[in-house]
């Protein structure tokens, strides 16, 4: 029937207005909800999600060892030649001769925060931090050794 | 007790003593003047603000807050880069049409201003036609729009001119409906008749369900007249730019800017005084203890209080709702709002001579 319709038409356009005015009033007397991050100045306090991904790093433990066997993966795995893994031998314990790693050079002016590198390694020894204040002045900087001087393989990672 | 009536007497005293009538009534023209421009001035910034703070606790954000504490000079600040930028005219506009617009846009805000009551016995001018004087003079304003449309000489301004005039000219019907289910109660065209009606009661608790829908056709009505989102399609940023004000800059732009707040500001003021009582305080019934209370709030900011809530309300629509199509604009004018003020209308003047409201 026409009039049924139109005065149901009428109702059902009212009450999701006001079921979006609702919601809305909801955000504007609640200010908790606010997520603006007023970022310079609450540097200090800021609080990024898990799973942000801002640079590739390369955790160390107390001893200086890290879990990166040289393997190369990486290097593989990165689509645009960020990740350059130099490999040295190395004599261990046993008197065999190991490979490596001399120095992982990671280009962060060429990264595209992919994640295939993290998800590529195989000891977990790198993993995405969330560092987002890159600006240097000079453009060499941003060529990094992700291995600390000194470094070498945790025990029992092969 | 404060109250603005009692400045204007003491000031025209005053005058009246000081020199003869004819130049006491000219210094207070320029008084009033003054006074309006100021007023014109300060709604302007504040309203701008309170949109911007509106709408960022809306979208969960924090709005301007770096100039100023809280941000409160930032339109003063955005005000004064507009009065320093160049007011660019297009090769192709018509100067002459394209330089008036704008002002006339805004004179017609200003004539708008003359009848609303402030407070107790503080209105510029108390004609005794008030309601039909305010809709007169609103629907001037279309012709400013049209004239920006026409002159600047472009496609997207042109455009939103004659959607602006298509806009207008329906929702004025609406409007003036519910104005006059207003005008049928109170059987009167005079804001302060209008206002003193109200006296033991709002319109819009004292006239049933009938005032209450009238209320909210009046309020989806204005906002369409004032051209603000959801019927923003005069101006649809995505769609058009700026729809009629593509072309204008700097201070020119700032007065068509100007004229749409000072305008929500009117309409505003007049939903207040229709319906929410104008500087009327809050009185309920035979409650006398109450009633005395409410009494000592001055009437000043009893009328601020309400223009404030209603503008509020109508930036609220703003940020809430999503702008609607041509033909769904004029789909609810003339399907729904119209029908329903109409039978509405019958509703009230139904009410009224029967004497069942209170």
């Amino acid at each position: 029937m026409f009039l049924k319709d139109y005065i149901s038409d009428v109702y059902n356009g009212v009450s999701s207005l006001l079921k979006g005015m609702r919601k809305t009033g909801y955000y504007f007397t609640h200010p908790k909800e606010i997520i603006t991050e007023q970022y310079p100045d609450n540097r200090a306090t800021l609080k990024l999600a898990d799973r942000f991904k801002g640079e590739v790093i390369m955790p160390h433990d107390e001893n200086n060892e890290h879990a990166c066997t040289g393997c190369t993966a990486c290097e593989i795995a990165c689509p645009n030649g960020t990740i350059k893994v130099v490999t040295k031998s190395e004599v261990n314990a046993e008197g065999k001769k190991k490979k490596a790693v001399d120095a992982l050079v990671y280009r962060l002016e060429l990264c595209t925060m992919c994640n295939l590198c993290v998800v590529a390694c195989p000891s977990d020894a790198i993993k995405m931090a969330p560092n987002f204040e890159h600006s240097v002045f000079d453009r060499t900087k941003l060529t990094k050794i992700l291995n600390k001087p000194g470094s070498k393989i945790r025990e029992g990672i092969e | 007790m404060f109250s603005l009536e009692g400045i204007t007497t003491a000031t025209q005293d005053w005058l009246l003593i000081k020199f003869n009538p004819t130049i006491a009534l000219a210094i207070e023209c320029v008084i009033v003047i003054l006074l309006s421009i100021s007023l014109f001035a300060l709604l302007g910034l504040v309203l701008v603000l309170m949109e911007r703070k509106v709408a960022a606790r809306i979208q969960i954000r924090l709005g301007p807050n770096r100039v100023g504490p809280g941000g409160i000079f930032q339109t003063a600040a955005d005000t004064l880069k507009l009065i320093m930028k160049e007011g660019l005219t297009p090769d192709t506009a018509d100067k002459f049409l394209f330089n008036l617009a704008p002002f006339i846009v805004m004179m017609v805000a200003m004539l708008l201003l003359a009848p609303i009551a402030f407070a107790k016995n503080f209105q510029i001018w108390d004609i005794n036609i008030g309601v039909l004087y305010i809709s007169a003079i609103s629907s001037l304003s279309v012709i400013g729009i049209l004239m920006a449309g026409w002159a600047s000489n472009n496609k997207y301004s042109l455009l939103g001119a004659m959607r602006s005039g298509a806009q207008i000219v329906s929702y004025e019907l609406s409007a003036g409906f519910a104005v006059l289910t207003i005008v049928v109660l109170t059987g009167s065209l005079q804001i302060s008749e209008i206002v003193a009606a109200q006296q033991n009661g709002w319109w819009l608790f004292k006239g049933h369900i009938p005032v209450i829908i009238a209320f909210v056709l009046y309020i989806i009505a204005v906002t369409a007249e004032t051209n603000r989102a959801p019927f923003d399609l005069a101006e649809a940023e995505s769609e058009l730019t700026a729809g009629f004000h593509t072309e204008y800059s700097g201070m020119k732009f700032a007065l068509f800017s100007l004229a749409e707040y000072i305008n929500i500001f009117i309409v505003c003021a007049i939903g207040a005084t229709l319906f929410l009582g104008g500087w009327m305080p809050l009185h309920i019934g035979h409650w006398e203890g109450f009633n005395h209370i409410m009494d000592y709030i001055p009437s000043s900011i009893w009328f601020m209080g309400k223009t404030f809530f209603l503008i509020f309300l109508i930036m609220w629509f703003r940020w809430t709702f999503p702008r609607l199509r041509v033909d769904q604009l004029l789909n609810l004018e003339w399907k729904y709002l119209l029908p329903i003020s109409l039978f509405n209308l019958l509703l009230v003047t139904i009410i009224a001579i029967m004497g069942w409201h209170f």
